[in-house]
């Protein structure tokens, strides 16, 4: 307290009495000290995001042997493959349907949640957040195990009912929606937490304003609750978008790409590509076909959150 | 004249509609129960089923005998074999140590970034921020195949050490952007006061900063964690030995041996696996979820 005091008293007759001179110098230190404590943040970015970012591109321009340069080649000879145009189109299918269920389904749960208003919220949500909790790896694991072809639960529940075996991963659509299944499962919690801040940030008044005009439920949600969780339904669909489209975990653990490569992803592709089969620079190919549609999609979470914060300050 | 009368009679009119909104919010909520309980039991399946097999014999599992959601012989058999398997204590053991220095590095790079970035400023500052949230953006799946090239130049293949230098790489990004967020609201009257106090820039991160962003430091460090300890690409891609595996690759891929499925012991193993980020979300759910949607709400 004491030593305090008398620095203040200190201070600004120190500094009326520097000139401009050592003020800048002494902004200058202090920026050259901001620059030092970035400086793990930046090398860690440079090295290990930014350079491999262009080191893939020249490894995807490399022959096989890696000796030669053989420019957009390897590019050309993958779109020409049947088999990856089908990773395209998976990839597309499978990344569009998970974010519309998760997005639905987190929607409905916010809602739930929102309406059962703080009575035991935190064990509902504790419940429900678990499938996200849960390493993925290890859940999807547990998920094969449950359509094992010969040991499946569901299959025996099935029968239960009456009704026929389903070959969960055997056939290409039945295996294609288990993956989608498996990943809704896994992300739909993301999007109640992230549909839940906002529903709770939305201010009562514009409901009670509503209800006294006469709106009914579906107007209130269409004219009041959309576009006020607009924002953020964008953002966390994005987000989403970019987190799905680049998934591996499932697909590599659930069918590993089958049946007969109807499944794969660009990322469970370039793994059998580049690493099991050993070819890097196709692999390094195949990676790349990610890029242009996740920039794509990062610029646009970028524009929003720029906006944002230009609206914050 | 009239117009008394016609309050008048608007008068009871609130009040029934008050009373027919009661009963509807009361129906409302016994609905969100029943289908919120739907729900719980849909997204419980798969651990529950977990935990259900990891409690059968191998016998009770391949006689396919009966339901095969309960089980009729309970046994921690698995666990123990398990507990007793040098193998298993070994990918546990790494996943330990890979996680605890990758939170470590994350939260160190990442609370210095922010302080920084926050408060201190240099020309680039604000081009570094953004593109800070735009690494976050760049998936493993995109850079794993000239990473791992680079840790073959470094010699970190089949190390655990590839996964130290490279899941910061995953971590830090948000680590920061959480950290920024929550620095920026510490109000500058509170720095600047100290600062005229003569108290110097570590001063003030270690005395003020950090103390009062310390939920801001516990949901970034339960994201690094959580990344660290459920990753599954890079040990998958980088480490093919077994003594080298954590405990994602090291289930799927060596308890798994060729068509014979002990899957008693490999649901035992992901339960156990499963555990410590289920224990650690069971306390502090509430300080993650916080930092996760603080970023988002405020617009």
């Amino acid at each position: 307290m004491a030593d305090g005091s008398t620095m203040v008293v200190g201070a600004p007759s120190a500094a009326s009495t520097r000139p401009t001179g050592s003020m800048k110098m002494l902004a200058r230190r202090r920026s050259m000290a901001a620059l030092a404590l970035c400086a793990p943040l930046i090398l860690l970015i440079v090295c290990l995001k930014v350079y491999p970012t262009f080191y893939a591109v020249y490894l995807a321009m490399l022959d096989r042997r890696m000796n030669n340069f053989v420019g957009l080649d390897n590019f050309a000879f993958m779109l020409s493959r049947p088999s990856f145009q089908l990773v395209i189109f998976q990839s597309v299918f499978f990344a569009v349907t998970a974010v519309i269920l998760k997005a639905f389904f987190g929607f409905v749960l916010a809602h739930l949640m929102h309406n059962i208003r703080g009575r035991n919220e935190r064990v509902w949500r504790g419940l429900l957040l678990v499938p996200w909790v849960i390493p993925l790896a290890l859940s999807t694991l547990t998920w094969w195990w449950l359509f094992d072809p010969s040991y499946s639960a569901f299959n025996w529940t099935l029968n239960a009912l009456g009704i026929e075996d389903i070959a969960f991963l055997g056939s290409t659509w039945s295996a294609r929606f288990s993956v989608i299944a498996v990943n809704v499962w896994y992300g739909a919690p993301f999007f109640m937490i992230m549909y839940l801040a906002a529903l709770k940030s939305v201010p009562d008044q514009l409901y009670e304003a509503a209800a006294i005009d006469g709106a009914n439920a579906w107007q209130k949600l269409v004219f009041i609750t959309l576009p006020m969780m607009r924002n953020i339904i964008l953002i966390t669909v994005l987000y989403s978008l970019i987190v799905t489209f680049a998934d591996f975990d499932i697909v590599r653990i659930l069918t590993n790409g089958g049946p007969q490569d109807s499944t794969h992803l660009f990322a469970t592709y370039a793994f059998t590509v580049g690493i099991q089969s050993g070819n890097i620079p196709r692999g390094a190919a195949v990676s790349l076909f990610m890029f242009p549609i996740l920039a794509t999609l990062a610029f646009f979470v970028l524009r929003d959150v720029m906006k944002r914060n230009k609206e914050l300050s | 004249m009239s117009g008394a009368s016609a309050t008048a009679g608007n008068m009871p009119r609130p009040k029934a509609k008050v009373g027919s909104m009661e009963r509807q919010q009361r129906i409302a909520l016994w609905v969100s129960y029943i289908m919120l309980s739907i729900f719980v039991v849909i997204f419980l399946i798969p651990p529950f089923y977990m935990i259900i097999t990891s409690l059968k014999t191998s016998v009770e599992i391949s006689a396919q005998a009966g339901n095969p959601w309960i089980v009729k012989d309970p046994t921690l058999a698995n666990y123990w074999e398990l507990l007793t398997n040098a193998a298993f204590r070994r990918y546990f053991i790494n996943s330990v140590w890979v996680t605890m220095l990758t939170v470590t590095i994350s939260m160190t790079i990442a609370i210095l970034a922010a302080f920084s970035l926050s408060r201190m400023g240099f020309k680039g500052s604000q081009v570094l921020s953004t593109g800070v949230f735009l690494t976050y953006l760049v998936p493993p799946s995109l850079l794993f195949i000239p990473l791992f090239q680079i840790m073959g130049w470094l010699g970190l293949i089949n190390s655990t050490w590839a996964l130290v230098v490279l899941f910061p790489t995953l971590a830090v990004p948000f680590c920061t952007w959480i950290m920024i967020g929550y620095f920026s609201s510490i109000p500058r009257e509170l720095d600047e006061a100290a600062l005229i106090d003569g108290a110097s820039y570590p001063q003030i991160l270690l005395r003020i900063f950090i103390p009062v962003a310390l939920p801001g430091i516990i949901a970034a460090t339960i994201f690094a964690f959580t990344v660290s300890w459920g990753a599954f690409l890079y040990p998958l891609a980088y480490l093919y030995s077994a003594d080298q595996a954590t405990l994602t690759v090291g289930i799927v891929r060596e308890l798994i041996k060729g068509d014979v499925f002990a899957w008693g012991l490999i649901m035992a193993a992901c339960a156990m696996a499963a555990a410590p980020p289920i224990i650690i979300y069971t306390f502090l759910m509430d300080y993650y979820i916080a930092g996760l949607t603080a970023g988002a709400t405020k617009g």
